[in-house]
């Protein structure tokens, strides 16, 4: 489904990622881990088109196509979903208002029919329950006033009303309690299918007994260094980075 | 040298001034000349200089005489949805034959009104444009609502202007509103010519004690119109007074509001929004004098400004000395599309009280492209992303507007402007 290839990119003049591989099929649920600063985001971001990154060397098939050759836009509506680390305040845009412009563009592009005002509800009715979200928390302006825990769960709740393909799931653990970081993963587990991928990106292992990978990458200095399975992020988490780090280093220096 | 620092080409002007309003128009003449147009680096014009674009614009400096207006024409410039009486301007000069008779408010021409006081609210002395006017306006319009009416249905002045010379077109309207009595004005003007020419308007309202006046004004008009316009009222006890100004187009265009707080518990709203595109240059100066305790007043004007557009705000806060216990807001925020675009923003406060709530701010940023991203990575196209970021910026004042058909008619042309329907 979604085949990087030494991909490499830098934001004003740095190169964050050095060479990034990775080979995800359908069905599969990999983890990202790394030390903060290592371009874990950067290659979130890239994924989903953010502009500010000039992609230098490599390629990423999606489906058969150049995904870097979409607009963000036509990412989203081919199918690529990333649900934010920060995700941003939007004041004065309504998220049903906002869902709705959103997810109908997807559908004309995915050449079905707009869903009327009846239908996006019974629609968004069904979502909500999903995350167990709050209608009072979408009457509000985007994300405005959310706390962190909120705004993580509206995202989930966005992807799931979106329907993607491919849903890269940037630190969406980040700052949850226990109740909430199972209901979101719940919420992710139960989209899943033998036609999806996952993309998680965490910094602990926690979230990946809830979500279990198939695959565990680590990602340090903008390359992946080490992959593995879930055993991987048990290791990490008992033993840090530290000692990958130093292997990487090391290797580096000689 | 300019023709237009000389001041005999105003002399036309003057000798085509009507006979009536005598007195009004000699002490309006001699403040003219005192005050002179604003000199390129008048403080009040710092940012708009009205002379020069006049000296080039206009041909002919003299005073544009009514035409005729159609019922299909009145007609068609009424927005979806208006359901209200409509007052009906041509070159300035009111047309009653085409006008709506409103039950229980008096409206008149101004000639035949002639112990108006006009000028005792907008003081010819405050400004050069006002005093212009004062001294040589052809006629206008009375309005006096009165005590404890509540009027319903919202009145539409709508004025019609054509000029194909670059004449000038001083419209002068005094409206007098009764103790408790409620209105809502929407003035809207239509231009029938895309050629230069210059208005210079004022407007004085009397606002009763406890009175809830409305005065919404939407500015569309041609892209070579120039303008000046001089809006005060007198607010009194107990009584509220809202304005909402929505300018989209012009060439060069100048509002002087001034709001003037007489009696305690009253409340002066001040909203704005400028959308501009093209060279459109927009200066509101607005003007909030609490001269008594306990009175409010709240300021929000946002700006959004493409290609070489250009901006202006001056809010000027005055609070007397004896003006305790004022609250006084002011916001003013501004977004640039374009590296040609500028800016130029200044609160003016003056406070002699002591125990005042005040608070004032200006920023001038970009669209947020974290934001624009967020909406794009969501299926949003750049254009509706763009569009419904910009939409919810200007929403906030917009929404200040009470009456539902202007308000959705605001809406319709800010999104067209914008590029998308959400
Ligand atoms: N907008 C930016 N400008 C400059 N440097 C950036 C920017 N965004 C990220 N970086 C740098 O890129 C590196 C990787 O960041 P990021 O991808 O956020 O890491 P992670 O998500 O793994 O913590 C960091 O060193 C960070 O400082
Ligand atoms: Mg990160």
């Amino acid at each position: 489904m979604l085949s990087i290839k030494n991909l490499h990119a830098s934001i004003e003049g740095n190169e964050i990622l050095r060479g990034i591989n990775l080979e995800v099929k359908a069905g599969e649920v990999h983890a990202i881990m790394g030390p903060n600063g290592s371009g874990k985001s950067t290659l979130a971001s890239v994924l989903a088109g953010r502009e500010e990154y000039e992609v230098t060397e490599g390629e990423v098939i999606f489906q058969g196509k150049d995904l870097l050759e979409l607009a963000p836009e036509d990412r989203a509506r081919e199918g690529v979903f990333l649900a934010f680390q920060y995700p941003v305040e939007i004041p004065g845009v309504s998220s049903t208002n906002f869902l709705r412009t959103a997810l109908n563009q997807v559908r004309e592009y995915r050449g079905q029919e707009p869903l009327d005002a009846v239908k996006f509800l019974s629609l968004m009715k069904e979502k909500m329950a999903l995350v167990e979200i709050d209608q009072k928390l979408l009457s509000r302006s985007l994300n405005e006033g959310f706390s962190g825990g909120e705004k993580k769960r509206n995202e989930i709740f966005q992807m799931a009303m979106l329907e993607p393909v491919l849903s890269i799931l940037d630190e969406t653990d980040s700052g949850l309690d226990i109740d909430a970081l199972r209901i979101v993963s719940n919420g992710v587990n139960k989209l899943k299918s033998d036609k999806t991928a996952t993309i998680v990106v965490t910094h602990y292992q926690r979230l990946l007994d809830y979500i279990v990978p198939d695959y565990v990458h680590v990602l340090y200095k903008g390359r992946i260094v080490k992959s593995g399975t879930k055993e991987l992020a048990l290791e990490l988490e008992e033993k840090g980075y530290d000692w990958i780090k130093e292997e990487v280093d090391s290797a580096a220096t000689v | 040298m300019s023709t237009l620092t000389q001041q005999d080409t105003f002399q036309a002007l003057f000798a085509a001034s009507p006979e009536n309003f005598h007195s009004i128009r000699n002490s309006g003449k001699e403040s003219f000349l005192n005050q002179g147009i604003p000199a390129v680096k008048a403080e009040e014009y710092k940012f708009t200089n009205i002379s020069k674009k006049l000296d080039n614009a206009l041909t002919n400096f003299s005073t544009a005489l009514p035409f005729e207006v159609t019922p299909s024409q009145v007609k068609s410039a009424l927005f979806e949805g208006f359901e209200g009486d409509v007052l009906v301007f041509a070159n300035g000069a009111f047309l009653p034959e085409l006008s709506s008779t409103i039950e229980g408010v008096e409206i008149s021409k101004l000639s035949d009104k002639p112990e108006t006081s006009l000028g005792s609210i907008a003081k010819a002395s405050k400004d050069p444009f006002a005093a212009l006017n004062q001294a040589s306006f052809v006629d206008g319009i009375f309005i006096s609502v009165p005590k404890k009416s509540q009027i319903e249905r919202p009145i539409l002045l709508l004025s019609f202007n054509k000029e194909n010379l670059g004449q000038v077109i001083q419209p002068r309207v005094w409206i007098e509103v009764g103790d408790f009595a409620e209105v809502t004005f929407i003035d809207q003007s239509i231009s029938l010519s895309d050629s230069a020419y210059f208005v210079n308007k004022v407007v004085e309202v009397k606002g009763g004690v406890n009175s809830q006046i409305s005065y919404y004004r939407l500015q569309n008009e041609g892209k070579n119109t120039i303008e000046v316009s001089n809006i005060e009222t007198d607010i009194l006890k107990d009584a509220k007074f809202t304005s909402v100004n929505i300018s989209l187009s012009g060439d060069m265009v100048r509002n002087n509001l001034s709001l003037n707080l007489l009696g305690s518990n009253s409340e002066g709203n001040m909203f704005g929004v400028y959308l501009l595109n093209g060279k459109t240059h927009v200066d509101n100066h607005t003007n909030v004098d609490h001269t008594i305790p306990h009175a409010d007043s709240n300021e929000l004007y946002k700006g959004i400004l493409a290609d070489q557009s250009r901006g202006v705000f001056n809010g000027k806060i005055f609070v007397r000395q004896d003006a305790q216990k004022t609250n006084a807001f002011q916001q003013n925020n501004n977004i640039l599309l374009s590296e040609d675009a500028i800016v130029n923003t200044k609160p003016q406060l003056e406070i002699w009280a002591d125990d005042v709530k005040c608070s004032h701010g200006c920023t001038v940023g970009q669209l947020d492209e974290e934001a624009l991203f967020y909406l794009r990575a969501r299926g949003l196209d750049k254009l509706s992303a763009k569009g419904l970021l910009l939409y919810a910026f200007a929403g906030e004042v917009l929404e200040k507007i009470e009456e539902e058909s202007f308000h959705n008619h605001v809406v319709n042309l800010i999104q067209e402007r914008l590029g998308s329907k959400f």
